[in-house]
């Protein structure tokens, strides 16, 4: 394990009980340079986890919470006339904070979406014709009820292929519960987490993952991955290129926070259900499979080469 | 009580298989019983709907009643005759009821060697080009099901099953090939069944009534197809000799009991024209010949009225050289006995006519002026050629001559050989074909049905046996121009004599060459092609052994290449000096049941393994992976030493 993570997941681990394999994956999201979709029922701790990375590595945190009449102003910013100083001065948003929790994104309407998906992608947002960068790093973790829910706008496709990865956190086991109930306040324990590492250092790291050796085998590997789900018939639509490229981003970084400097198959087949799940459907017959399973079957079903 | 159906056997396949079975049975349809296909059929919709719905199969109890039901019916309607028919049938009705016994993988593949099986007595009754295709094309579909049949999970698309199916049968091209060239064959249709069909089949005959060959004209079936040496004659010089007839009783002509020719009373101009024919079976003795044939043929006769009569009917595809002569002179010194017989009419029959005749015959002095006043009044008079004449009653030829005046060349040449007779000019009527339609594809002449054609020969003294075509005065288009030329607008006309639009008698042609060249390479490949064949290979005097020894010779030869081609394609898959020895402990591994998972990654699979194995061997092990993992997945290259080590270590490792 490499020894300027491990700090960050036993902090974060403390608070978040029992959920070692999410907080790994959404550190290995960060690192990538990735954003982070949690997909799970309300109370679950999700808003605890985002904060608690963003406490544990040093970073400035913000919430937006996502209604059905927020408008992009209430995400991006508003320039507001200055009587004193006789212009208009710009009152930036919750974007311009290095981590963003978008809560319940699927609850605002798609035009507000859009605003947030694009601040991700492009790393920077254009109000009244004026180009402002964000803050480095910077990393969205929306979540988002399961969209069968009441008055939801589910993301469509294109939009959740700009998360790097989906993931559910589920409900505790029973000791993991048990300890949370009679353990003390998480809010508390949040405010009392001190920074493992500082936002320098963290980008610092993210330029260290880019650098994790894929070797001409490993890379064959994510190919014939990606050539199966477009060839199988189970599958409606195969993996994009951009799905292969954050495959291969994930998998760097889930080999470094395990202290290598090559990518192994096995770390590939770790990130592959967060990575692909939301990027695959599968066609009738497997329908009701879940994105695990159904990444399972993918890593069944094609040889390593 | 109904049985559950085994997982692998999903919808999808089910139907697949059903659907493509019915196709290899459809040809079979009209062949069989018409309560088998029926019952088929029913069988078939029957077991698609049980798969859609995903409901269970009758019990074996209701089966079994089924199957000695089916038996006893196929004995009622074949009795205890069991031939070819009787044969079909029965496998038909089996493998419908073995579809209803379709649960297990097992039983897929018998239907599917049934299927095979049944492609096969496709050829028992038809040996076409598109037959060929289309039980091809079966072929394909069955063997996709074979493979379909072998994946474990479903998976709806067919596209690589098809490819693979297409590949192997691709990848046995060659050895089909050595097969058909070199594997013995016999004489004949190799079945040697009687064809039963053969009684359908159309052509002269030797009668002629009205309406005989009108009919016949509205046939597109090729009569046969005639390759000439030198350019062919032009088309008014085509005239096919077929049989020959000279008695009528009123209503039709008929030809018989001709005797063989001896004499020699032929005087000739010129060389004679060499082409080749091939006949197709039309279950009679003539074989066809342009006006005059000028040679014998080996197994025909040739008769005293020159027909080529072939000893035995005309039951298979038939290729023969034959020469003629253009330009000739014959039978001046005909027997009186013939000349009295060309000379016969019966009594009570067509009196206007003879008084016609009568009257011609009082105003000419010699036959030939007979003759010219006869063609005048098919000229001058308003005669029409048609292929819907009018029906006749019992005088037709006075009703013809003076009524109706539309008619077909039999007509024609009847009336003109009764006028004849009447007048005292010895006829007598040839039947046969005239024209054909050059192929420009295949270079050859086809000559069909719809050619039939019907004229007269009449006895000039010292000039002999002069042809004379009546319906050429009528209506010369239709020896210039061929029949689609002569009828009128609106008249029927078989499809394929039709003269329509050029690049559909450009498709037209081609297909017919195709089935030409289909006739004679594949189907006309007979015994002594083969042995033909064999001389020319180099052995002196072929036999059957020396086929069988060619035949096992170049079949491993062709064997060892395709191997030899597969495994250079393996090879070139696993070109990794340090995947080998890997793939050598997986396999070393295995065999004691710790192989990989399928997916399972080195390191997971060497971690699994060893807390299975004593721990210094699960030491090595570990080691052995993570040398393994650094070499093929690391980011510096793999060193010789290194992946010598890996090798040694792979091979040191006992287990």
């Amino acid at each position: 394990m490499n020894t300027e993570i491990r700090p960050v997941l036993t902090a974060i681990g403390r608070i978040i009980l029992g959920k070692e394999r999410q907080v790994r994956l959404t550190c290995a999201c960060l690192l990538a340079r990735g954003h982070l979709l949690i997909e799970d029922l309300p109370g679950v701790g999700k808003t605890t986890l985002a904060h608690a990375l963003a406490k544990a590595l040093g970073l400035d945190f913000q919430r937006v919470q996502f209604t059905s009449d927020l408008l992009p102003a209430d995400i991006l910013g508003v320039s507001v006339f200055d009587r004193e100083s006789g212009a208009f001065k710009f009152h930036p948003g919750p974007i311009f904070s290095q981590v963003v929790l978008a809560d319940e994104v699927n609850r605002a309407t798609p035009k507000a979406q859009s605003a947030l998906l694009e601040a991700m992608e492009e790393h920077q947002v254009t109000i009244e014709g004026e180009t402002r960068k964000l803050p480095e790093p910077f990393f969205v973790i929306a979540t988002q009820n399961p969209s069968h829910q009441v008055g939801t706008f589910p993301l469509p496709e294109s939009q959740l292929d700009r998360f790097l990865m989906r993931i559910q956190l589920g409900y505790p086991d029973a000791a993991a519960e048990r300890a949370l109930l009679s353990g003390s306040e998480r809010r508390d324990m949040i405010d009392e987490l001190t920074a493992a590492i500082d936002p320098q250092g963290l980008v610092e790291l993210q330029r260290r993952v880019r650098e994790v050796h894929a070797a001409p085998a490993l890379l064959d590997y994510v190919q014939a991955l990606l050539a199966h789900t477009r060839r199988s018939a189970d599958f409606i639509t195969g993996l994009s290129p951009r799905a292969g490229l954050s495959l291969l981003n994930a998998a760097r970084a889930w080999a470094f926070m395990d202290g290598r400097s090559a990518v192994l198959p096995e770390d590939l087949q770790a990130v592959l259900p967060p990575v692909a799940g939301h990027r695959l459907h599968a066609a009738n017959g497997y329908a009701r499979l879940s994105s695990d399973d159904l990444a399972g079957k993918l890593i069944a079903e094609v040889a390593i080469p | 009580m109904s049985i559950p159906v085994a997982e692998n056997l999903s919808t999808g396949r089910v139907v697949a298989l059903i659907g493509s079975l019915a196709l290899v049975v459809a040809p079979h349809a009209v062949r069989i019983p018409l309560w088998i296909a029926l019952i088929a059929t029913s069988v078939m919709i029957l077991r698609a709907a049980l798969a859609w719905r995903g409901r269970g199969l009758p019990p074996p109890r209701l089966l079994v009643v089924l199957a000695i039901g089916s038996i006893v019916g196929i004995w009622l309607s074949f009795g205890m005759l069991f031939n070819r028919d009787a044969a079909v049938a029965l496998l038909v009705l089996m493998l419908c009821l073995k579809m209803m016994e379709l649960r297990s993988l097992r039983d897929a593949v018998v239907l599917i060697l049934l299927g095979y099986f049944l492609v096969i007595t496709n050829f028992l009754y038809s040996q076409t080009l598109p037959m060929a295709l289309y039980l091809l094309g079966c072929v394909w579909l069955i063997t996709a099901c074979l493979v379909a049949f072998q994946y474990r999970t479903a998976t709806p698309d067919p596209r690589p099953m098809l490819r693979m199916s297409g590949l192997m049968l691709a990848q046995a091209i060659p050895l089909m090939l050595v097969f058909f060239l070199l594997f013995p064959r016999v004489q004949g249709p190799l079945w040697g069944l009687p064809q039963a069909s053969a009684s359908a089949l159309s052509g002269l005959s030797d009668s002629m009534s009205p309406g005989s060959l009108s009919s016949l004209s509205l046939s597109d079936a090729v009569a046969f197809r005639v390759e000439f040496d030198s350019p062919p004659p032009k088309a008014n010089k085509l005239y096919w000799r077929g049989p020959v007839l000279w008695d009528f009783d009123g209503r039709t002509w008929r030809g018989g009991d001709a005797a063989p020719r001896i004499g020699r009373d032929i005087e000739t101009v010129g060389t004679p024209i060499r082409y080749t024919i091939t006949l197709e079976p039309h279950n009679m003795r003539w074989m066809f010949a342009i006006d005059l044939p000028a040679q014998r043929l080996e197994g025909a006769l040739q008769t005293q009225d020159f027909q080529l009569l072939s000893i035995r009917p005309v039951r298979a595809r038939q290729r023969y050289a034959m020469s003629s002569h253009l330009d000739y002179r014959y039978g001046a010194n005909e027997p009186r006995r013939n000349l009295a017989r060309a000379l016969q009419l019966p009594e009570g029959f067509n009196p206007r006519a003879r008084k016609l005749a009568a009257d011609l015959y009082a105003r000419s002095s010699t036959a030939d002026e007979v003759v010219q006043s006869v063609l005048a009044l098919f000229r001058g008079q308003p005669f029409y050629y048609t292929l819907v004449p009018p029906e006749l009653g019992r005088d037709g030829i006075d009703e013809f001559l003076f009524e109706t005046r539309r008619g077909f060349c039999e007509h024609y040449a009847a009336s003109f050989v009764f006028l004849m007779r009447a007048a005292g000019v010895p006829a007598r009527i040839v039947t046969g074909y005239q024209g054909g339609v050059l192929n420009p594809i295949g270079n050859y002449l086809i000559v069909r049905q719809s050619e039939a054609h019907a004229w007269a020969e009449v006895w000039m003294g010292d000039e002999g046996w002069v042809r004379v075509d009546p319906t050429a005065a009528v209506s010369p288009m239709r020896i210039e121009a061929g029949i689609a030329g002569a009828v009128p607008a609106g008249d029927p006309l078989p499809l394929m004599v039709r003269t329509d639009s050029e690049w559909l008698k450009r498709l037209r042609f081609s297909w017919d060459a195709a089935a030409n060249g289909w006739n004679q390479w594949v189907l006309g490949y007979t015994p002594e092609r083969q042995m033909q064949m064999l001389q020319r290979a180099g052995f002196a005097r072929p036999n059957w052994q020396n086929l069988a020894v060619a035949l096992m010779a170049v079949t491993s030869f062709v064997t060892a290449i395709l191997c030899m081609l597969l495994l250079a394609r393996l090879r070139r898959r696993v070109p990794d000096p340090v995947l080998s020895p890997w793939l050598a402990l997986q396999a070393k591994l295995t065999r004691i049941g710790l192989g990989p998972r399928p997916g399972e990654g080195p390191m997971h699979w060497s971690e699994r393994a060893a807390t299975a194995l004593p721990a210094e061997v699960a030491d090595r092990l570990r080691s052995l992976a993570d040398l393994y993992v650094r070499l093929r997945y690391g980011r510096d290259r793999a060193k010789g030493r290194e992946v010598a080590e890996l090798r040694r270590g792979v091979r040191a490792l006992r287990v």
